[in-house]
């Protein structure tokens, strides 16, 4: 049957797809233990000096906590900034409330290279360009935007008439916020952290922008080492690929407790 | 009032951080190196054919991949609309090159496609024949951004169609329509809105692509981005001036990819009929 | 215990008017209910009267001191939603506790009030549950319990019962008015459902798009309806255009084509003025006698069986519907005489496209 055919081709797709991705991350991990390898299925010799090579040469450990220190803040910041202008969002209509939306989908539907090039232009010219503090500031950009539009659904979820309840029988507004709002919110915002977290280890084009010598996090180190692969042995790159997916994985295995795999890309149901 | 102190911050900072240097960097466009206020920048960028034709590089790379990854992601979606054995682990495991990043997805492909990668190795051991160069090259960035961008269409389209009504489809079933007939006459109408968003995400994403193109591509010939040539300005050349000029080309190509987009939506959505019964999740 | 709550509400949303000049004194331990359909404006005026909403226009005094200009959080009411809206992350006590957390009371002090709560809404016990382990009708008794765990002022209820069964909504309206005697309430109360209305006020407040309507007694609202809307929401399906013919003290004579009728005049009508007559289906009975002043005879069109009576569709020569509650059954195509009792018969001034 037809019917048949089809979905014995979208299995051997989603088959191929998935090996694919195997043999992609599997070629990086077994690399990244071997003495020598050059054209075989398997190295001849295997080793782990790589990753204690990577650790130094690389400076792992400083580009570590640079990695660790910028997803902290800024998922802390996106949520902090973003939690009340979501709620003011998810609770309002007012004039200019499109307009404003439109605002804040920008950073997210602009690709990071056209805005990131004058973003750094103004940051450097500022001296923040080049620090820590820089990369923090310009990551922000695009997971502020993030950290609402994942709350929002979370917010709308919850009644108004809890919180009037609340207010009838004596809570000020400070009161409902804490006693009542905050505890409802607390799966919306543990999802939005999650997903600003796992996308600020990941983020490039803005962090590479940003970023000086003192403040690359792990991809950004990845990327110059790939690309001055010529001066360093490509297993110990590898290696710190693997350190790098290590910390992903961290995350991401942490987030999955949370999120559901649909949860962690864009909604698109909510915006049409 | 409170609405205002509320949403102060965080508008606050998009307005700096995001609104403000865009128009700094659309006004520095306009003061080229040579002095005074001109599009003498603009005017450079488009006439010198070896940056113009970064606008043709990068749509040869942005346009097909998006049409392909949209439409395979699709496809891939609509047939597991319904659940699918193992869908947990698929969709888990499809999570993972998002999660990942653009440069390990690089360097890993470089590695498995590369001319002694385990892939050619395969192809020359099933007697294929002479591997086919198929990293640092268009095709290797084309297979790069393909493997980071359907996990995501897909797993926003499987979202997106997994929200519609099953008694749409089921009622439709009932009164005779087969498989194709109900995509083409219940399906498609309520879908197209999402598939249309998900076209203009991922094109926009395959537009601005600059690792990829730069690790798995040839940056200084056949896949010399946009992006490669701003970046090139801004940090090589330190001339931010054109860099910024570039940027705007960049993002006026996008806008004119997106709104062509828009445009062939309304064509082919037709009556508000398009988005009834798009059930809640 | 407070004398009275006396307010006067007009509420616009742009151009529209919600809520057109709502006037009204509530005494202390009274219990009034705003009754109408949806839209009237009704749960609007309950949310003035709690602080959620500003009035565009009026205010609302408390014993003579206004209040209007008080937030909700500091008018000392308690209000009991349609939804419940109890705290789901929050257990039944610490539900019912809330409003005294609020003013500062400590966990040694709550418990027994808390306790003492929940036996007057006679769900001892479940202090430790979740709102989402309870049933709709616990559900509501918490909402009442913490609406009255602060010794409110004033009691505001939007149309708790909505959301129950039928059975339960009867046993729930037994305990709102106990509580309300009991503990010497004063309550306003919204609602849709004219038997609860019926049941429950010592006042009736009928609102139509944001006016009154009708304001008195459940009995007069009942038996004495002032216009075909009123008449209608109190279930006087049966209604004659009529010219008023004669009048004698309370009573009038209405007569159309092929029917007089003669029935109670609420309003002063002056001979040939156009009229409505308007009789409830409960009230027609079969009659002996032939046809004449309330005595219709004409062929059934239709009948339903609905277990303690049957529901009978009569059409009379003029064409005229009557409906009628009768004890027994008719069989479709005969003939039938039926009886409009005068006293049960009002005549009400015609109106412009109403019904």
């Amino acid at each position: 049957m037809r019917g048949r055919l089809w979905r014995l081709a979208v299995s051997l797709f989603v088959l191929g797809f998935l090996l694919n991705l195997a043999g992609i991350v599997g070629h990086v991990v077994v690399s990244s233990f071997a003495r020598r390898w050059f054209a075989t299925p398997v190295p001849s010799a295997f080793t782990t000096e790589w990753y204690a090579y990577a650790w130094r040469e690389f400076q792992l450990d400083q580009v570590l906590t640079v990695t660790l220190t910028v997803a902290g803040t800024v998922t802390a910041a996106a949520l902090l900034l973003g939690f009340p202008a979501a709620y003011l969002l998810a609770r309002h209509e007012f004039r200019g409330k499109g307009p404003l939306l439109l605002l804040f989908f920008l950073p997210l539907l602009v690709p990071q290279m056209t805005y990131g090039i004058p973003l750094a232009t103004t940051l450097y010219r500022y001296r923040i360009g080049g620090t820590v503090a820089g990369v923090i500031a310009a990551n922000l950009v695009p997971m502020l935007p993030l950290a609402i539009f994942v709350l929002l659904p979370f917010l709308e979820q919850i009644s108004v008439s809890l919180e009037w309840a609340a207010r009838v029988h004596g809570a000020t507004r400070v009161q409902v916020f804490r006693r009542v709002i905050v505890p409802l919110a607390l799966p919306g915002l543990l999802t939005a952290g999650l997903l600003v977290l796992v996308n600020t280890v990941a983020n490039f084009e803005l962090t590479f922008l940003l970023s000086g010598a003192g403040s690359q996090t792990l991809v950004v180190a990845l990327y110059y080492a790939v690309f001055a692969a010529g001066m360093r042995p490509i297993y110990s790159v590898d290696a710190m690929a693997v350190i790098y997916m290590a910390v992903v994985l961290a995350v991401l295995v942490l987030a999955l407790r949370f999120v559901r795999p649909t949860q962690m890309v864009f909604r698109l149901d909510r915006r049409d | 009032m409170r609405i205002a102190t509320l949403l102060l911050p965080s508008v606050a900072y998009l307005l700096v951080m995001f609104v403000f240097p865009f128009a700094y960097g659309v006004l520095l466009s306009l003061r080229p190196g040579t002095g005074g206020v001109s599009p003498a920048n603009y005017l450079a960028f488009l006439l010198d054919p070896w940056q113009a034709r970064t606008i043709w590089v990068t749509a040869s790379i942005a346009v097909p991949n998006t049409i392909v990854t949209v439409l395979l992601a699709l496809i891939v979606a609509y047939a597991m609309r319904r659940g699918i054995r193992g869908e947990r682990t698929i969709t888990t495991a499809l999570v993972l090159p998002i999660a990942l990043g653009t440069v390990l997805v690089a360097e890993g492909i470089n590695g498995f496609y590369g001319p002694k990668g385990w892939l050619n190795q395969a192809l020359v051991g099933l007697g294929v024949g002479e591997p086919t160069r198929l990293t640092h090259n268009y095709t290797g960035v084309m297979i790069a951004l393909f493997v980071q961008h359907f996990p995501f269409c897909f797993l926003m389209l499987l979202g997106y169609i997994s929200g519609i009504d099953p008694a749409l489809e089921a009622s439709a079933r009932v009164l005779g329509a087969g498989a194709w007939a109900v995509f083409r006459r219940v399906m498609w109408p309520l879908i197209a809105p999402g598939v249309a968003i998900a076209f203009a995400l991922v094109f926009v994403m395959n537009f601005g692509v600059f690792p990829s193109a730069v690790l798995v591509g040839q940056p200084a010939g056949a896949t010399r981005t946009i992006a490669i040539a701003a970046y090139q300005q801004a940090f090589e050349h330190s001339d931010m001036s054109m860099a910024s000029a570039i940027a705007v080309v960049m993002g006026v190509c996008q806008l004119a990819g997106l709104g062509l987009i828009l445009v062939l939506r309304r064509r082919m959505a037709g009556t508000g009929v398009a988005t009834m019964g798009a059930g809640k999740r | 215990m407070i004398t009275s709550l006396a307010f006067r509400l007009t509420k616009r949303f742009g151009a529209k008017t919600v809520l057109d000049d709502l006037a009204l004194e509530v005494r202390g331990r009274e219990f009034v209910t705003f009754l109408g359909p949806s839209g009237c404006g009704k749960s609007t005026a309950l949310n003035l009267l709690a602080g959620l909403l500003q009035p565009t226009v009026g205010e609302i005094r408390l014993d003579g001191a206004r209040i209007d200009g008080l937030p909700p959080e500091r008018r000392g009411f308690g209000m009991v939603f349609q939804n419940y809206a109890l705290f789901p992350h929050l257990t039944v006590g610490a539900n019912v506790a809330f409003g005294l957390a609020i003013r500062g009371l400590g966990k040694v002090e709550l418990a027994p009030r808390v306790r003492r709560m929940l036996e007057l809404v006679r769900l001892t016990g479940l202090e430790d549950r979740y709102p989402g382990q309870l049933s709709g009708g616990q559900q509501q008794r918490v909402a009442i319990a913490r609406a009255l765990a602060v010794e409110p002022r004033v009691l505001l209820l939007d149309e708790p019962l909505s959301n129950l069964d039928a059975k339960l909504r009867l046993e729930m309206r037994g305990e709102i008015k106990r509580l309300h005697g009991e503990l010497g309430l004063t309550s306003i109360y919204v609602t849709h459902d004219q038997t609860e209305a019926l049941s429950l006020s010592d006042r009736v407040v009928v609102l139509r798009d944001g006016r009154v309507v009708q304001a008195g007694a459940p009995a007069e609202i009942h038996d004495r309806p002032r216009t075909l809307f009123v008449a209608d929401f109190m279930g006087y399906r049966n209604a004659f255009p009529v010219t008023v013919s004669a009048a004698e003290g309370d009573m009038v004579v209405g007569r159309a084509p092929d029917i007089t009728l003669r029935g109670l005049g609420v309003v002063a009508l002056a001979s040939g003025t156009a009229a409505v007559a308007v009789v409830r289906p409960e009230d027609v009975e079969v009659a002996a006698e032939p046809p004449g002043t309330n005595v219709v005879r004409g062929t059934v069109r239709f009948t339903e069986y609905l277990g303690r009576e049957h529901g009978v569709e009569v059409v009379l020569g003029g064409g005229q519907t009557v409906t009628a509650r009768l004890p027994h059954p008719a069989a479709v195509g005969s003939a039938l005489t039926l009886r409009l009792p005068p006293e049960r018969v009002v005549i009400l001034p015609a109106e412009d496209g109403a019904r």
